[in-house]
């Protein structure tokens, strides 16, 4: 039984590890900030879901377990909405840059 | 494998460090402070300091960056260039900097168990700590009852820093921290934040209940009255942030705060006065109780609730200041 | 195995950094700074299996609820920021 918990788990920190590098090099080298946005965000919410499950596997059914349940769902409310809040920002931004350069055109 | 960790974040701590030092935007130092706390957070847990670790998360994550920006908001967002010569400053500072290091060669290794530290006080607190006040965390029964004198002090440099940014910055009107003119506020912001205001709204109850577990499990786990007033803090701030200064300010009133931060700081004086009139030393918790294990938790309990009142108060206070002043 | 992710997690942590440095936005450095924040969630989560200590989950339970705030904070500042600007410049071409 705890071979296959193992073997979960090195699954499961396997593709969380791979993914969150991954989103580390998209954020590095991808050339406007709306794609490194996606880079991140995308790959943040299943790395943290893998990781955060695989160390459920090995914690058992203890309390270590609610805590990390917890965390998990606190983190995939969270991190979606910053990465929204922070799109929503950077976009309001260029379109106000946008009209100004328009206006002061005119 | 602690080394190693260690070596790794430290060694990112001092790129973060060189960084702000060298930025002249004063928003980007913010933001790389930011990292900074979070790196110093991971090294002392990393070192098992996991109550420091928690203050430093407490502080640092949120409400601190929400002071800077409140900071950035009344001054300018550059630095400007001086025209001094940095030479001496410079000698000053490496010279400082050699004597440290130098310093440093007598220090015992990390984790020696024959170092000072280990040897001195520490195993009388391990040891006695079960059959005197019977708590499993060692850390809250030095900071409440062994060193409770030296804890009273921090209450009151917090009280004291607290009472002193209040006269600075004057706590006049309230106001907004990042204020909006009038009439953007009914056409645009708002509305995008739709998002974030909901899920916002949904975690406030759980930061205030994490806060008030912090406060009361501080006994049992990392934890204790100064990381329970900080996240309590940032919690209500964060209502602040989304629904505005007047709305928080109907909700917890000046007039609350500074209870809180008067009423946080005298009662951990009046537990000491207390155990001195019935018999016992200054802050000494044993007189309180027929039994003297229950007397000292007691006291424990009542000094962290002080503690938590003043640090809570005392953050928010500043918070309403800065914002305040930045709609004058 | 724990050994395994905390390194991929620091490896990240360190690009996230160079991220942060490098801006050149604002917004740039503000996305760094959440990523960061997320990657010490996990990083505390992990060190605490690794070190066989699973009570000092609470430190990543506080960054989980409260590092939200800092980056609400921000969005908040360089909204009102450049609105007020707008509005000064608007003010001024008004009195021309």
């Amino acid at each position: 039984m705890s071979l296959f918990l193992d073997l979960g788990s090195w699954v499961l920190f396997g593709i969380g590890s791979l993914l969150l590098f991954i989103g580390a090099l998209g954020v590095l080298r991808l050339p406007t900030l709306f794609t490194r946005m996606h880079a991140a965000s995308l790959t943040e919410s299943l790395g943290t879901i893998a990781v955060l499950t695989g160390i459920m596997l090995q914690a058992g059914l203890t309390l270590a377990t609610m805590k990390l349940l917890a965390i998990l769902l606190f983190l995939l409310l969270t991190s979606p909405t910053s990465s929204y809040a922070l799109a929503n920002a950077a976009l309001l931004a260029r379109n106000r840059d946008q009209t100004r350069e328009q206006a002061d055109r005119k | 494998m602690t080394i190693l960790l260690a070596v790794f974040l430290l060694t990112m701590l001092v790129i973060t460090a060189v960084a702000i030092v060298r930025t002249r935007d004063l928003f980007a130092a913010v933001m790389l402070l930011g990292i900074f706390s979070l790196l110093m957070a991971a090294n002392f847990f990393v070192l098992d300091a996991a109550d420091v670790a928690l203050t430093e998360a407490a502080v640092g994550a949120g409400i601190s960056t929400v002071l800077f920006l409140g900071a950035l908001a009344l001054t300018a967002a550059r630095e400007r260039e001086s025209g001094d010569s940095r030479w001496l400053p410079l000698v000053v500072v490496v010279i400082m900097a050699a004597t440290v290091v130098y310093a440093t060669f007598d220090k015992p290794a990390l984790g020696d168990p024959n170092a000072p530290v280990h040897q001195h006080v520490a195993p009388w607190y391990l040891s006695e700590t079960p059959r005197l006040i019977d708590i499993p965390n060692v850390v809250t029964a030095v900071l409440g009852s062994y060193r409770g004198y030296d804890t009273l002090g921090e209450v009151f440099v917090v009280f004291t820093a607290g009472i002193a940014v209040l006269f600075l910055l004057g706590s006049g009107r309230p106001g907004e921290l990042f204020s909006r003119p009038p009439d953007e506020l009914s056409t645009g912001g708002l509305k995008h934040h739709l998002i974030p205001r909901v899920v916002g709204k949904l975690l406030i109850p759980f930061i205030i209940l994490f806060g008030l577990y912090v406060q009361f499990h501080g006994e049992y786990g990392p934890g204790g009255g100064f990381q329970a007033g900080a996240i309590i803090a940032a919690g209500v701030i964060l209502y602040a942030l989304l629904e505005g200064e007047t709305r928080a300010l109907a909700a917890l009133p000046e007039s609350a705060l500074k209870v809180m931060v008067i009423g946080g700081a005298l009662l951990y004086t009046l537990v000491g006065v207390v155990c001195m009139l019935m018999g016992g030393n200054f802050l000494d918790y044993s007189v309180l109780s027929t039994n003297s294990v229950a007397g000292q938790q007691l006291g424990i309990i009542l000094i962290e609730a002080g503690v938590g009142l003043a640090v809570t108060g005392v953050l928010l206070s500043i918070f309403h200041a800065f914002a305040a002043r930045a709609t004058a | 195995m724990f050994i395994t992710v905390s390194i991929a997690i620091l490896v990240t942590m360190a690009l996230a950094i160079i991220r942060a440095l490098r801006g050149p936005s604002i917004y740039d450095r503000i996305l760094a700074v959440n990523m960061f924040g997320t990657k010490t969630v996990l990083l505390v989560s992990v060190v605490a299996f690794l070190f066989g200590r699973p009570d000092f989950l609470d430190l990543a339970l506080a960054y989980a609820l409260i590092n939200f705030i800092g980056v609400l904070a921000v969005l908040e500042f360089f909204q009102s920021r450049s609105l007020r600007r707008e509005l000064g410049a608007a003010q001024q071409r008004d009195s021309l």
